[in-house]
């Protein structure tokens, strides 16, 4: 499998502060599940933020589905990041409107006639057990309601990655064991799934997730196997 | 019409763009007070011009009554005898003593009384060459009469009627700029407003033009209501004057009142502020979310 995404030498810094992340370098596979772990102010975010095209690096090189995303112009990046599906970590649900209105979002950027929008949001909302819920403004949803009307937003476009920062960081066990269920059976239908967290219980749910620790803005990888990844990542 | 509704929802009520709407019913309705008053005023200067152009008047002062007779004869017959030379109609004593009454009171019909004898005659054209070989075939004649252009008289009023005009223009433009301004303005808090639900639209891949365009349709909804409103209530309050000033029967404000073109103007500036304030939204936000990743 090909990498879709190639971090060399990376490097983050805001402003005229200390580098928040330095010389990270590193390949995903597609079709791949990784978990990026770190305690808090590692740099997991930062991190984040660069794969969803949210920041640019202060330095390095990162290579988006093929192509140098450091130097693309501005009008280039929207194209790219419809095919990234992201889930943040305050979820970010446009509060006035309601969760059917933020999950079909993505769909109405993209430009997708009104017509074709109602059955894949209703399936979604479906999907995350939110069909009732349908209505509703975030403000009257529950947290684990909410991080899956995010999720089921971060999704409905089939992005190719999808990017999770502390996405059970809100939610009881229970939950966070369903989203993560949510998580694998759509990396199970070809989605590159990252998920940021520092909950170790997590790892041990999806067997082979392949984990990416990050330590002081230096991303930990004795083996090079991170950078070089084997060619078979995907997984069945 | 639906995806229409859904995006307008993106942007919520409480944007600040909403009370735009009664600023726009005051600027259209100033502006196109102020732009009837100009297109008024102009009508009543190409009314006056027109009528005053190539218009003179002979003045023949002589204080014997038949001598200034038989030169006014003369002189009238030198102007007919003139091609430059429309019309000449010298005025009757009875008019010219109905012209001194306010002065003269009724003395101002006193044979007696040393009246210069007028002529009044319209030129072919007002060009200053015309009346120039006018002038000197009647000075031919009466090398001591007077030739006074009506213009000459009026142009005092004329040059207030032009400043009126460029006075009411300027209010018009000055309007439309501070319209500018204020959906600018607008556009700029509602970019600070909805700041979070850019970003997120931003993160979800729309571009620039996608929330340009969000901006510019609650820009143009807000602006449509307000122009619609300012504009009706000042198309009543100019319809109302321009009934006043038909009602008059004055020549000069006659020509105040407002051609077909003119309405046309009027009705179409809502229009074009509409099409200003969304110009201008598109703009100001186009501009910064290009400060944005």
């Amino acid at each position: 499998m090909a990498n879709i995404v190639q971090f060399e030498n990376v490097g983050l810094r805001y402003g005229t502060g200390p580098e928040t992340l330095s010389d990270v370098s590193f390949a995903l596979g597609s079709g791949a599940f990784y978990f990026l772990t770190g305690a808090s102010g590692a740099g997991k975010t930062s991190l984040l933020r660069l794969l969803y095209l949210a920041q640019r690096p202060s330095r390095g090189i990162i290579r988006l589905f093929g192509e140098d995303t450091v130097m693309l112009p501005r009008d280039r990046l929207p194209g790219f990041r419809r095919r990234i599906g992201v889930v943040f970590q305050d979820f970010r649900l446009v509060p006035h409107l309601s969760a059917w209105d933020n999950v079909a979002l993505p769909l109405r950027v993209a430009g997708v006639p009104e017509a074709q929008v109602e059955q894949p949001v209703h399936e979604m909302l479906a999907w995350v057990g939110l069909a009732d819920r349908a209505r509703a403004k975030p403000a009257t949803l529950s947290g684990g309601e909410q991080q899956r009307v995010a999720i089921a937003r971060a999704v409905i476009g089939r992005p190719e990655m999808l990017v999770a920062d502390e996405p059970t960081g809100n939610v009881d066990p229970d939950m966070a064991e369903r989203l993560l269920h949510l998580f694998d059976s759509l990396n199970r239908l070809g989605t590159t799934v990252v998920v940021a967290t520092h909950d170790l219980h997590l790892l041990s749910r999806i067997p082979d997730a392949i984990m990416m620790r990050l330590d002081k803005g230096r991303l930990l990888d004795p083996t090079g196997s991170l950078r070089y990844p084997p060619p078979d990542r995907a997984r069945s | 019409m639906r995806r229409r509704a859904s995006e307008r929802r993106v942007l919520d009520e409480a944007g600040g763009i909403g009370a735009m709407t009664g600023v726009m019913a005051i600027m259209v309705f100033l502006t196109v007070l102020a732009a009837a008053l100009g297109l008024g005023t102009a009508g009543a200067a190409r009314l006056l011009t027109h009528d005053l152009a190539g218009r003179v008047t002979v003045q023949v002062v002589e204080g014997d009554p038949v001598r200034r007779d038989a030169l006014t004869a003369r002189i009238a017959r030198t102007l007919r005898g003139q091609a430059e030379v429309r019309r000449v109609q010298p005025v009757a004593p009875a008019e010219l003593a109905r012209l001194l009454r306010p002065w003269l009171g009724e003395d101002g019909a006193d044979p007696a009384l040393p009246m210069p004898a007028l002529i009044d005659a319209t030129l072919r054209d007002d060009a200053a060459a015309t009346l120039s070989r006018v002038t000197a075939a009647v000075r031919r004649v009466a090398p001591a009469a007077r030739i006074d252009r009506h213009e000459s008289w009026m142009a005092p009023v004329g040059g207030l009627l032009h400043t009126t005009v460029l006075l009411a223009a300027g209010l018009v433009a000055l309007m439309a700029a501070a319209t500018a301004a204020v959906v600018m303005l607008a556009a700029r808090a509602g970019l600070q407003t909805h700041r979070a639900t850019l970003e997120v639209m931003h993160m979800l891949g729309s571009t620039d033009v996608q929330v340009a365009r969000l901006f510019q349709r609650r820009v143009a909804l807000d602006a449509a209501i307000g122009g619609g409103v300012g504009a009706l209530a000042a198309l009543a309050v100019t319809s109302a004057v321009q009934a006043q000033v038909a009602g008059l029967g004055s020549d000069l404000l006659g020509g105040a009142a407002l051609t077909r073109g003119d309405w046309a103007v009027l009705i179409a500036l809502p229009f074009a502020f509409v099409a200003l304030a969304m110009l201008a939204a598109r703009l100001t936000v186009v501009r910064a979310l290009g400060r944005m990743l």
